[in-house]
């Protein structure tokens, strides 16, 4: 068997061959378009462009940024400047707005709702939970019970000026007595309120507890705060005893752990952290949660 | 040694072949001329054309809004989340291109495709201005003096100004037709507008101007396709090679006739290749380069009646009568066969599912969203409430009013912290046109309700318009 011949025609298609044989198949000539190269010689000369435009090869420090200066980064952050410039009336609008007009404004609760809950994200849910879920000690941002009001006002001073905030002088500061802690009262007469905060609770106490002791001790140590009975006073941050819901836990040892010594929750005044139309914004946000009045 | 070493004779880069196409008069002629002129008016004119959808709406009949991700045909209105209907239509338009292929061949090619209609327009220009084939070939030849100069930059501009045209009407569908024609032509577009319109000019003038045939020869996948889907029912147009052969002059044919013997009907006078778009010879068979526009057709019947012999020496015909015609036999032709009624079939049926998924779309959508942090909330009186996010979404031109009822769960109630009289039994809601709307429910099962950590609840919308609802399942979570 001869050699394959480099350009022998093919006597069926009268095309060239490439020369190139496998087992008696010969591989035709179809030669590529001359434009086709010359593209593919274009689109080198475009990319030696981008070197030369766009951010490209690594140097020792850093990386050549190319004449355009672009950056992803850099686009990103053009386009949030941009949003902001096209919401700027808006924005505006609340800071000088009051809480009410701001809920009376759609376009605007729609900006101060959006804002509010990304920055709930970031400072609030820590503590709170996504969307105000609460956890033990934390209060339910979500449900209709309030320790310190549920107005836009009582909400926003809450905020701002935080719960028992050592940096804020205008914090809401009051605090519970640690009971048993500092000899107040005794370990059954502990035992003995908890039962009683149970009753007013409308929860079944202990059997065998001594409810008259309990209903007496209450009446002269907590009534001040709690009322007579136990509703709660929102002007000293005083929980609200008789409804269905407990911070802390509602079984008698949780209650009496309480008394014996009260845990005072905290939560930093926000003031010292965002600015005023950030806490507008999560004022309106924390009341859209289902607690709002 | 090297394989493809010194020794190698064939060229790595063809050179593209230089196609001077001739004019030519004739039936598939007329009929490339009206299917031009009727293709490039639809084009140029249908962003003019009016469509009145009521105030606030546009009122162009075919417009792709992006800016408000909506899409208007004329009566239909598409929102992003219906953008199947365009997958509906890509299956119809690849059942249709195959239905056309196995009665037709590459109609498309010949006749509808736009680099054929382009290149046919940019090919007449040419013609106008440099004359035809042979002065053109003469001129491609001739060294470059003034005349020279003067009638190629004159076609050029014509070329560029087609283009531009071209790319400017593209424009037409994406925005408000008028107005941006006005703000064109008084250079106070966008740069958007600017940009794009350069970018289509370019790609116009180059595919119909500089590239024509070699689009369909190294670009376009469909001739590949259709030589797959090809069978030998299908009308192509084909050179009679049983009639035609030995093919002679007709000085020749005529001693050869008289001598008794058989001479082919055709004289090898190239016609047939002079008026080739794409420049091939139809004699040597379907091939690729051939767009079966019938222009050979047209140039042969010409010559034919010049010589007085018979038309259709090259004409639609398929494998299955040339045969027939070698053994004698009389030509039929099969267009209702298995697979043309496949294919029509298929085309009557996602048609009536389009329609069918077209006219009974409901006009108004609500989805519900149940609110996952918290699942559920106890209340201070020990009730338990969950709360959700409904989202109508208006697809009718007015604004509209529904009606929000709550069911599926006995002695709950529904309220609505985003409604004026969110308390109402049941809720109404407002809707503006042409938007969507998404309003906060909080469902709430009083205190003492027997409910497992897992029950169903069902909201039921009602358009207080044409009282048609709609209706979505979804759960209440006790813990």
């Amino acid at each position: 068997m001869s050699a394959p011949k480099h350009g022998e025609i093919d006597p069926i298609s009268g095309q060239g061959t490439t020369g190139h044989e496998w087992d008696g198949i010969k591989e035709l000539n179809t030669p590529l378009p001359r434009w086709w190269l010359w593209t593919f010689y274009a689109c080198i000369l475009w990319s030696v462009g981008y070197w030369i435009v766009y951010p490209s090869f690594p140097l020792i420090s850093g990386f050549a940024p190319g004449f355009a200066g672009y950056s992803s980064r850099g686009a990103v952050m053009a386009e949030i400047d941009s949003v902001r410039a096209r919401r700027a009336d808006a924005a505006a609008g609340l800071a000088s707005a009051s809480l009410t007009q701001i809920r009376n404004d759609p376009k605007m609760l729609e900006i101060a709702l959006a804002q509010g809950k990304t920055a709930f994200g970031d400072n609030c849910a820590p503590c709170h939970g996504a969307g105000g879920a609460g956890a033990k000690g934390f209060p339910v941002l979500a449900d209709d019970d309030w320790l310190w009001g549920n107005s836009l006002d009582e909400m926003a001073a809450t905020i701002t000026h935080g719960i028992r905030a050592a940096t804020d002088d205008q914090t809401r500061s009051t605090m519970m007595p640690a009971f048993g802690k500092d000899g107040l009262l005794k370990r059954d007469e502990v035992a003995a309120v908890a039962n009683h905060v149970r009753v007013l609770g409308q929860l079944e106490p202990e059997k065998g507890a001594n409810l008259a002791l309990g209903a007496n001790l209450f009446s002269e140590n907590c009534a001040v705060c709690h009322g007579a009975e136990g509703k709660g006073d929102r002007s000293l941050g005083a929980p609200n005893l008789t409804d269905a819901i407990w911070l802390y836990g509602s079984d008698v040892a949780a209650i009496s752990a309480t008394i014996h010594n009260p845990r005072n929750g905290v939560m930093p005044a926000w003031r010292d952290r965002l600015d005023p139309v950030t806490i507008k914004s999560l004022t309106l946000y924390v009341q859209s949660l289902g607690g709002g009045r | 040694m090297s394989e493809t070493g010194a020794d190698y004779d064939g060229p790595l880069y063809a050179p593209a072949k230089k196609v001077f196409p001739q004019s030519v008069k004739g039936t598939f002629r007329r009929i490339k001329w009206a299917l031009l002129v009727f293709c490039l008016s639809v084009y140029y004119l249908l962003p003019f054309v009016r469509w009145n959808r009521g105030p606030g709406m546009p009122d162009q009949a075919v417009l792709v809004d992006l800016e408000h991700s909506r899409f208007y045909f004329f009566f239909i209105e598409l929102w992003p989340q219906e953008v199947y209907y365009f997958t509906g239509l890509l299956i119809l338009a690849a059942l249709a291109l195959f239905l056309s292929n196995a009665l037709f061949g590459r109609v498309w090619c010949g006749y509808f495709c736009p680099q054929t209609i382009w290149t046919d327009l940019f090919l007449q220009v040419e013609r106008l201005i440099e004359g035809d084939r042979r002065e053109r070939m003469m001129l491609d030849a001739a060294p470059w003096t003034g005349d020279k100069v003067r009638k190629r930059v004159l076609k050029h501009m014509v070329w560029l100004a087609i283009a531009w045209w071209t790319g400017g009407a593209w424009l037409l569908y994406f925005a408000d037709a008028p107005t941006l024609v006005r703000d064109l032509a008084t250079f106070q577009a966008p740069m958007t507008a600017w940009i794009w319109i350069g970018v289509l000019t370019f790609t116009t003038y180059a595919l119909a101007g500089h590239m024509r045939e070699q689009v369909c020869l190294y670009m376009c996948p469909w001739p590949r396709i259709q030589a797959a889907l090809t069978d030998p029912d299908a009308l192509n147009v084909a050179y009679r090679a049983d009639r035609g052969e030995p093919r002679m002059s007709l000085k020749e044919s005529t001693r050869i006739r008289a001598k008794g013997e058989r001479a082919g009907d055709c004289i090898d006078c190239f016609q047939c290749v002079a008026v080739c778009p794409t420049g091939v010879d139809i004699r040597e068979g379907s091939q690729l380069g051939c767009i079966q526009c019938g222009l050979c057709i047209d140039a042969c019947d010409s010559v034919m009646a010049k010589i007085g012999r018979a038309p259709r020496l090259i004409a639609y015909d398929n494998d299955e009568n040339s045969k027939r015609r070698m053994a004698g036999r009389s030509m039929a032709f099969r267009q209702v066969r298995a697979r043309t009624v496949l294919y029509a079939g298929l085309i009557a049926l996602v048609g009536a599912v389009m329609l069918y998924a077209l006219a009974t779309r409901a006009r108004f959508a609500l989805s519900v969203l149940h609110e996952k942090t918290p699942l559920f909330v106890t209340l201070s009186d020990g009730s338990i409430r969950n709360a959700y996010t409904l989202r109508f979404s208006n697809k009718w031109a007015q604004k509209r009013d529904f009606e929000i009822a709550v069911g599926g769960l006995q002695g709950a109630l529904a309220l609505s912290p985003d409604l004026p009289d969110g308390a109402g039994s049941p809720l109404k809601v407002s809707v503006e046109p042409d938007s969507t709307r998404a309003i906060r429910i909080f469902v709430t099962a009083p205190k003492g309700l027997k409910i497992d950590k897992f029950s169903s609840i069902t909201f039921v919308a009602r358009d207080l318009g044409n009282a048609e609802t709609v209706r979505v399942d979804d759960h209440f979570f006790a813990p």
